[in-house]
């Protein structure tokens, strides 16, 4: 059962797919090829950023992560973080194991909160393609909107989140593994 | 573009990582491996659900589903095809500007563009993992209600 737990969702959408499919192959088809796809596409966004993962985690301090984004890293971290967000390329689900590795070197959690926000809704590519398709007037007014609203919001849910929540969502990434700093 | 940017930054660092410290590298790799060991069940997960969730609710669908409709309640339609979906946004800005051209309003365009890209129901799985219950409860929340308050305001100014 152990071994199972992990992959629950995995195993749940496989039987709706594989019902589906008996029902209607041209729909289970699609299904089919779109998960297939996506597959694609995580394995080809995916891997160099858990290989960056590995090496920041094994090359830069935590005393560094903490001096740039830590709790006493003031605005700069926030600039920081925004920065880190909207230059970054792949969907959402990228963002996480970045999120992960910040936390675990001793990131701020509001900063760690605008990373998410920026990346989820700031990249500089999504927004270049937003002006071409939707105007500049759209795109640039949603983007700085997105800009104050991912402040306001991780405020907060840092506001919201108490200490010792967060430091059980820290404990989560922190290193058991006994590693080098 | 930016995807190449980020393979050559990664080769790049690891072939300076690897001069620098082999054994160091090979820590790095291990890391790396484990960050991603740990998390796979629960992106294949998502994954699949994306699967599903994209075809059941297709570009064609979503564009019938949201059709011209205007008002607060074409705006809670595509909010909630928003928040559930996870399109790309190389789909998702030419359906919007598609929508937009067969008379979709554009505040419903743009709730359907914030919700889109901030507010992850099927990417939930993946966000309690890292975060929590609570955390992934409240982000979400927030962002739903700030993809209406920018919506209506994008509204006013491109009107």
């Amino acid at each position: 059962m152990k071994m199972v737990k992990p992959y629950l969702l995995l195993i749940i959408i496989i039987v709706i797919d594989v019902v589906l499919f008996l029902n209607d192959t041209t729909t289970g088809k699609q299904i089919l090829q779109v998960t297939a796809q996506n597959f694609i596409q995580m394995l080809s966004v995916l891997p160099p950023i858990f290989l960056l993962i590995g090496l920041l985690d094994v090359w830069v301090p935590r005393e560094t992560i903490i001096k740039f984004l830590g709790e006493n890293s003031g605005i700069k971290g926030v600039f920081l973080s925004i920065f880190m967000g909207v230059a970054a390329a792949g969907p959402l689900y990228a963002a996480f194991p970045v999120v992960g590795i910040m936390m675990k070197k001793g990131a701020r959690f509001t900063n760690v909160l605008i990373f998410l926000g920026a990346w989820s809704t700031m990249k500089i590519p999504m927004f270049l393609f937003e002006i071409t398709s939707l105007g500049a007037k759209f795109a640039v007014t949603r983007w700085l909107l997105s800009l104050v609203g991912i402040l306001i919001i991780a405020w907060f849910i840092d506001k919201l989140i108490g200490n010792k929540e967060k430091h059980a969502i820290y404990a989560k990434h922190a290193d058991n593994s006994g590693s080098q700093k | 573009m930016f995807e190449r940017i980020l393979y050559i930054t990664a080769v790049v660092f690891l072939i300076v990582s690897y001069v620098k410290d082999k054994g160091k590298t090979r820590t790095a790799l291990k890391k790396s491996w484990k960050a991603f060991a740990n998390i796979f069940p629960a992106m294949a997960g998502v994954l699949a659900l994306m699967g599903l969730v994209l075809t059941v609710l297709s570009p064609e669908i979503i564009s019938r589903l949201m059709g011209n409709k205007t008002g607060f309640v074409g705006m809670v339609i595509t909010s909630v095809v928003g928040a559930i979906t996870l399109i790309p946004g190389f789909i998702a800005f030419p359906l919007a500007s598609s929508l937009l051209e067969r008379g979709a309003g554009i505040t419903q365009i743009a709730v359907f563009i914030s919700t889109l890209m901030m507010v992850g129901v099927v990417t939930a799985p993946l966000e309690t993992k890292y975060f929590g219950r609570r955390e992934t409860v409240l982000r979400n929340a927030f962002c739903y209600v700030f993809s209406f308050i920018a919506a209506l305001i994008i509204g006013m100014v491109t009107a």
